[in-house]
C-alpha cells in the first residue's frame, strides 16, 4: 500500500506500529519523495503481509494516526514456487492442469516454460505458481500433486518452501 | 581386542587392509564369506586370506559356516558386513542375534537388520550388556550417527535432509553437466562401477529410503518401515528438466527428507539452488541436520567405497574398545 504522512520525526514509526498491532508482517518499506506529494508530506510505500480480514482494522488505526492511505496495491500474490513437471503434458491437457490451480482464485500459474523433445516422448515443463499466502500455496501444491498422480505426471518440487 | 568378520567383500577386505596397513591392535579370530569360514583364536593370517580372495578362492574352510564363526569363535566384537537384504534382513539378523546373545558387541555396515529390527536388537544388546553400532549403514564415511547421538545430544532435531545415494547423485551430476540422458548417465555409472547391473535399489530411491528409516527409528525415536517412505526415483528424469532447472541457476538432486514433527519421510527428486550446500558433485553424499540449539549443520563426504566404509566400521570398533572392552 502507498501511504502519505506528515514529514515530521516519528511519523513513519507511527505508521508502522499499527501493522504489527494487527498481526501484519512488514516485508519492505520504500521511501521516496515524489513531485505529486505536497512538500510537507512524506510518501511511503509499504509491502506487507496481513492475516485474512485485518485490513479494515489496519486502515482504521492508520487514520487515527493521521496517516492518509493513498492506494492499496493489487499485488497480493506474495508467495512464489517454481516446480518442474515431466510426462505427457499435452496429451493430458496441460491447460486443464493450469486451470485447476487458477480456479482456486488465491493461487495462479504466472509462468510456464515447456520443452517438447519429440512427439510421443515425455515433455518437461517449468511452472511458477504465485499465491496470496503460505496456506494457499500448500493448497495449490496439493491440487497439483493430485492432478499429477491422476495423470501420471512426475512433479519435482523445490527443496525449500517459497 | 578380538573381532570376527562376516562377509569378506569390498567392506570386509577394506577393514582387513586398514587393520594390516595401520598395524591396529586388533586380532581377527573369525572370518567368513559366502562359502567358507576360518576360526583361529591365535589370530587369522589376514594377508593370506586377502590373497586367496584375490585369486577368486573362498577365504577359508568350506566346512565352517558363518554361524559356526558366530557361535564358536572367541571375539569381543562381531563385525557383520554381509550383503543387505531389505525384506528379511537375513542372514545378518541371525548372525547379530547370535552374537548379542553370547554377550558380544556388534558393529555392522548392513542396513537390513538395523532398518527392520533395530528395537529388538537394541533390547537384546542392552539385556546382554553390550553395544550395537552401525555408523557405516548411513552415508559411508560420514560420521553422521555419531554426530547426532553424541555431538548433538541435547538438541531437538527438527529436520534431516540430504543426498543419501551416491549412484543417483553421480547420474544427476552427469545429466546436468553434459546434458546426458538418464540412460546415458546410467551406462556411464555402470562402466565406472558406481551402479550395479540391476540399479533398481539405487535409482528407485530404495537405498536412500532405507537410510531414512534407519535414522528415523534409531535417532529420532520414530517407528517406521520402508512402506512409510513416500518414494520417487530418478528414472523418469529428462535432460530437459535439468536444463529448465539450470536456466534458473538450480539443479535437480535426489533428496531424502525426514520431518519428525509431521511424521514425514520422503525420497524424491527436488529442485535445489546450485549454491545450496547439498548440491555436491559426483558420488558424494551430503546431509543437513536442522536442530534447535546448534542450528543447521551440513556434513559432506564419501558415502561408499571399500576404505571409506571401513573408516566408519573401524571408528565403531575403536569406540567400543575405548569404552567397553576389558583390559583397555
Ligand atoms: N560397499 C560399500 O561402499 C558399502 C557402503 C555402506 C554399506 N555397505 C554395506 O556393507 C555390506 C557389505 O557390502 P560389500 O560392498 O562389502 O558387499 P560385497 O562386496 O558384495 O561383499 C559381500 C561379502 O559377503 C559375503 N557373503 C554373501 N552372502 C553371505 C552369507 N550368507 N554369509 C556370509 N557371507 C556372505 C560374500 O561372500 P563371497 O566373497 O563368497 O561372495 C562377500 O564376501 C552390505 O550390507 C552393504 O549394503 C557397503
Amino acid at each position: 500500500m502507498k501511504l502519505e504522512m506528515r514529514d515530521q520525526p516519528g511519523q513513519l514509526v507511527a505508521a508502522l506500529k499499527p501493522i504489527s498491532a494487527v498481526g501484519g508482517n512488514i516485508i519492505a518499506v520504500i521511501h521516496q519523495r515524489e513531485a505529486t506529494t505536497p512538500a510537507e508530506a512524506l510518501a511511503v510505500q509499504i509491502v506487507l503481509e496481513l492475516p485474512e480480514g485485518r485490513l479494515e482494522r489496519l486502515l482504521e488505526l492508520l487514520r487515527e494516526q493521521g496517516v492518509n492511505v493513498v492506494r492499496i496495491g493489487e499485488e497480493r500474490l506474495l508467495y512464489e514456487c517454481t516446480l518442474i513437471m515431466i510426462g505427457h503434458l499435452m496429451h493430458t491437457d496441460l491447460s486443464d492442469t493450469v486451470d485447476q490451480i487458477d480456479r482456486t482464485g488465491s493461487a495462479e500459474v504466472t509462468e510456464l516454460s515447456v520443452v517438447m523433445p519429440a512427439i510421443d516422448s515425455p515433455s518437461s515443463a517449468r511452472i511458477t505458481i504465485r499465491s496470496t499466502n503460505r496456506a494457499e500455496m500448500k493448497r495449490a501444491m496439493r491440487i497439483l500433486r493430485a492432478v499429477a498422480d491422476q495423470k501420471g505426471l512426475l512433479i519435482i518440487e523445490p527443496l525449500e518452501d517459497a | 581386542m578380538r573381532i570376527a568378520i562376516l562377509g569378506f567383500g569390498s567392506v570386509g577386505r577394506g577393514i582387513a587392509r586398514v587393520i594390516l596397513g595401520k598395524g591396529l591392535d586388533i586380532t581377527v579370530t573369525g572370518l567368513a564369506d559366502s562359502r567358507s569360514g576360518l576360526i583361529d583364536a591365535g589370530g587369522i593370517d589376514l594377508l593370506a586370506a586377502l590373497s586367496k580372495k584375490e585369486r577368486g578362492e573362498p577365504c577359508g574352510d568350506p566346512g565352517i559356516s558363518p554361524m559356526d564363526v558366530v557361535e564358536r569363535a572367541e571375539y569381543d566384537i562381531l563385525v557383520e558386513v554381509t550383503p543387505t537384504d531389505v525384506e528379511t534382513a537375513e542372514p545378518a539378523l541371525g548372525h547379530m542375534r547370535g552374537a548379542l546373545r553370547r554377550g558380544r558387541h556388534v558393529v555392522t555396515s548392513n542396513k537390513g537388520p538395523i532398518a527392520i529390527a533395530y528395537p529388538g536388537l537394541r533390547a537384546l544388546a542392552e539385556a546382554n550388556g553390550v553395544l550395537l553400532r552401525y555408523e557405516a549403514t548411513v552415508c559411508g564415511a560420514i560420521p553422521l550417527i555419531h554426530a547426532m547421538q553424541e555431538g548433538l545430544a541435547g538438541n531437538a532435531i527438527t529436520r534431516i535432509c540430504g543426498v543419501f545415494n551416491g549412484t543417483c547423485n553421480y547420474i544427476l551430476t552427469r545429466m546436468a553437466a553434459e546434458g546426458l540422458t538418464y540412460e546415458q548417465a546410467l551406462a556411464e555409472a555402470r562402466d565406472l562401477g558406481y551402479a550395479e547391473a540391476d540399479p533398481t535399489y539405487d535409482v528407485e530411491g530404495i537405498d536412500a529410503a532405507i537410510k531414512l528409516v534407519i535414522l528415523a527409528n534409531t535417532i529420532l525415536d520414530m517407528d517406521t518401515t520402508l512402506d512409510d517412505v513416500e518414494r520417487t526415483g530418478i528414472t523418469l528424469l529428462s535432460s530437459e528438466a535439468l536444463q529448465l532447472a539450470e536456466d534458473q541457476d538450480c539443479t535437480i538432486r535426489l533428496i531424502g527428507e525426514i520431518l519428525p514433527e509431521a511424521g514425514v519421510l520422503r525420497v524424491s527428486p527436488r529442485i535445489v539452488a546450485k549454491d545450496h550446500p547439498l548440491v555436491v558433485e559426483g558420488t558424494l553424499n551430503a546431509v543437513t541436520v536442522e536442530t534447535d540449539l546448534a542450528g543447521d549443520l551440513t556434513f559432506i563426504g564419501k558415502g561408499a567405497g571399500s576404505t571409506e566404509t571401513a573408516s566408519a566400521v573401524i571408528g565403531d570398533i575403536l569406540y567400543i574398545q575405548s569404552r567397553h572392552v576389558q583390559g583397555y
